[in-house]
């Protein structure tokens, strides 16, 4: 009797829907679960919400205008999205720019990647059950390196600093000391959530094992900066393939052994122990006088007609810029690589056979921009 | 277990040692650097008694959001002989709704006639409509008359 009951019994998968408002989709993401039980079977993803069209709305503007465009793109590393940006321009120009401004983009940049970290770590800690105090532990340290940014470019988040062939002003007198002050702030950021995560055995028992990738998926996944190198590929763009000036600085490429959640956030906490570095070195080489903008450039700049494609490695991985001019002051078309979005893409091949549980650490260890995502 | 006590040793420790370092906003008001941008307002010129702006337009060509809209006009002070500028704003419209804060405008003008707000009268301009956010000539000097602006960033 029993037993036939039970035969009668229909399976099916259950789709969970999660988001757009969610808060650990991290912006508005939405992703439908299929559930068997407790693990996923199937993930969609939906995105767009937040497409604005804004490489469309770059072909329209000059090349100075765009830049405010780019950090609107990706709002937590803005430098680089602006880095990448002038420098599709300066190549396709072929503009060299002075080695101070050089310098002082990659201080900023670094200390930019420090701050996109630190709203990693703080969202993170979130995701594992955390909850706040990591956020508040982090958020501290992230508002000090924001306050310089603030009195170097005037704004907290939307900088629009760097210009085609250098920067648009100097920067404070006291810039340098500033970094220091900072820095020491940063250490102190680094080392609380060191403390409070990194050994912590529920936040191990959470992360350890679940989303694991090999390297061989990762690289035909098409995934790039931590995810990739917490699988234990070392391709890092500022290593392999340096552009500004950072080949002259010493830095290590932290790599992951496993691929797993707990690998990614171990990854990134090294790079910042790696960014400090670059900071310190790039301070001591930064030359005390010096033009910051390129000589002999054109109040309106104009391109000759060609492509170029310039990359740089953002916190989330490669942040390419493809730019095809047909010459004039704007660009014929203008596509941006983000990493957000191709890291993304490998969703739905690392939930799968995962908990639901688990599907929103694996989305939180991606560390993903939606503004960047849909563009 | 000890990973665990450790970081609850850590936050016993911040909770003791360290000082919070949020302040209680409307009341308080966070001390805001020299550069900051806000948004753009026009620069009154002491000397002449009359805006710098001359109405050039070149802000307003600039401007990647097209919040701006300028009208010029003959200067009857040109006229009188008392100023040097031929041509001065007549009207100057930004829409403080659309401006984007890039700072292009004041890195395009020649006459330094227009800077960005470095005040938190800059900052804080909640309005009930939106209509209310689009400024005209007199709101935008009206700062920089008083004395109460002296913009960090010009040309």
């Amino acid at each position: 009797m029993v037993a036939e009951h039970e035969r009668s019994l229909e399976v099916v998968d259950i789709p969970i829907n999660m988001g757009p408002q969610h808060p650990s989709t991290h912006g508005v993401f939405r992703m439908v679960l299929m559930v068997d039980g407790e693990k996923c079977v199937d993930v969609i993803p939906h995105i767009g919400y937040m497409h604005r069209g804004g490489e469309k709305l770059m072909e329209a503007m000059d090349f100075r205008q765009g830049i405010g465009y780019c950090d609107r793109t990706e709002y937590l590393a803005q430098f680089s999205a602006e880095l990448a940006y002038v420098m599709a321009v300066e190549r396709l120009m072929d503009v060299q720019v002075p080695e101070r401004a050089e310098y002082i983009r990659v201080i900023l940049t670094e200390l930019n990647r420090l701050s996109s970290h630190f709203m990693f770590m703080g969202a993170f800690g979130i995701d594992s059950g955390v909850f706040g105090t990591s956020f508040t532990y982090a958020f501290p340290q992230r508002e000090y390196l924001q306050e310089l940014f603030e009195e170097v470019s005037g704004d907290r988040l939307m900088y629009a600093y760097f210009r085609v062939g250098g920067l648009a002003w100097e920067v404070t007198d006291n810039f340098v000391q500033r970094c220091h002050e900072v820095l020491k702030h940063t250490q102190q950021g680094i080392r609380d959530i060191d403390e409070l995560l990194t050994k912590n055995e529920i936040f191990i028992g959470r992360c350890q094992g679940i989303g694991a990738f090999t390297a061989e998926q990762a690289i035909a996944n098409g995934l790039s900066g931590p995810m990739l190198r917490a699988s234990g590929v070392p391709w890092d763009l500022r290593k392999d393939e340096p552009y500004s000036v950072y080949d002259r600085f010493n830095f290590e490429i932290p790599v992951g052994n496993y691929g797993d959640v707990y690998d990614r956030y171990l990854v990134r906490l090294e790079e910042m122990r790696q960014s400090v570095s670059i900071v310190e070195q790039a301070l001591e080489q930064l030359p005390a006088e010096g033009p910051i903008v390129a000589e002999k450039l054109p109040r309106r700049l104009r391109t000759p007609p060609g492509e170029v494609y310039a990359k740089v490695e953002s916190p989330r991985g490669e942040w390419g810029v493809y730019l095809v001019s047909k010459g004039g002051d704007k660009p014929y078309r203008l596509k941006m690589r983000s990493p957000s979005f191709c890291n993304l893409s490998a969703l739905r091949e690392m939930c799968l056979n995962q908990f639901l549980a688990d599907a929103v650490m694996i989305l939180g260890s991606m560390d993903i921009v939606l503004c960047c995502v849909d563009r | 277990m000890i990973g665990i006590m450790r970081s609850m040793a850590l936050v016993m420790k911040v909770a003791l040692t360290r000082k919070p370092v949020t302040i209680q906003y409307p009341e308080v008001h966070r001390e805001i650097p020299n550069r900051d941008r806000a948004f753009p307002i026009l620069i009154w010129d002491e000397e002449h008694d009359e805006p710098f702006c001359t109405g050039c337009h070149a802000c307003e060509r600039a401007c990647p959001v097209e919040c701006m809209t300028v009208v010029m006009k003959d200067n009857p002070k040109h006229a009188a002989g008392e100023s040097k500028r031929r041509k001065i704003i007549d009207e100057f419209w930004i829409d403080y709704a659309r401006c984007m804060r890039c700072n292009i405008c004041v890195e395009v003008c020649n006459f330094e006639a227009i800077g960005m707000n470095n005040t938190w009268a800059g900052h804080e301009l909640s309005r009930y409509d939106r209509k209310d956010l689009v400024m005209d000539v007199e709101m935008l000097l009206s700062q920089s008359k008083d004395g109460k602006v002296d913009p960090g960033l010009r040309a």
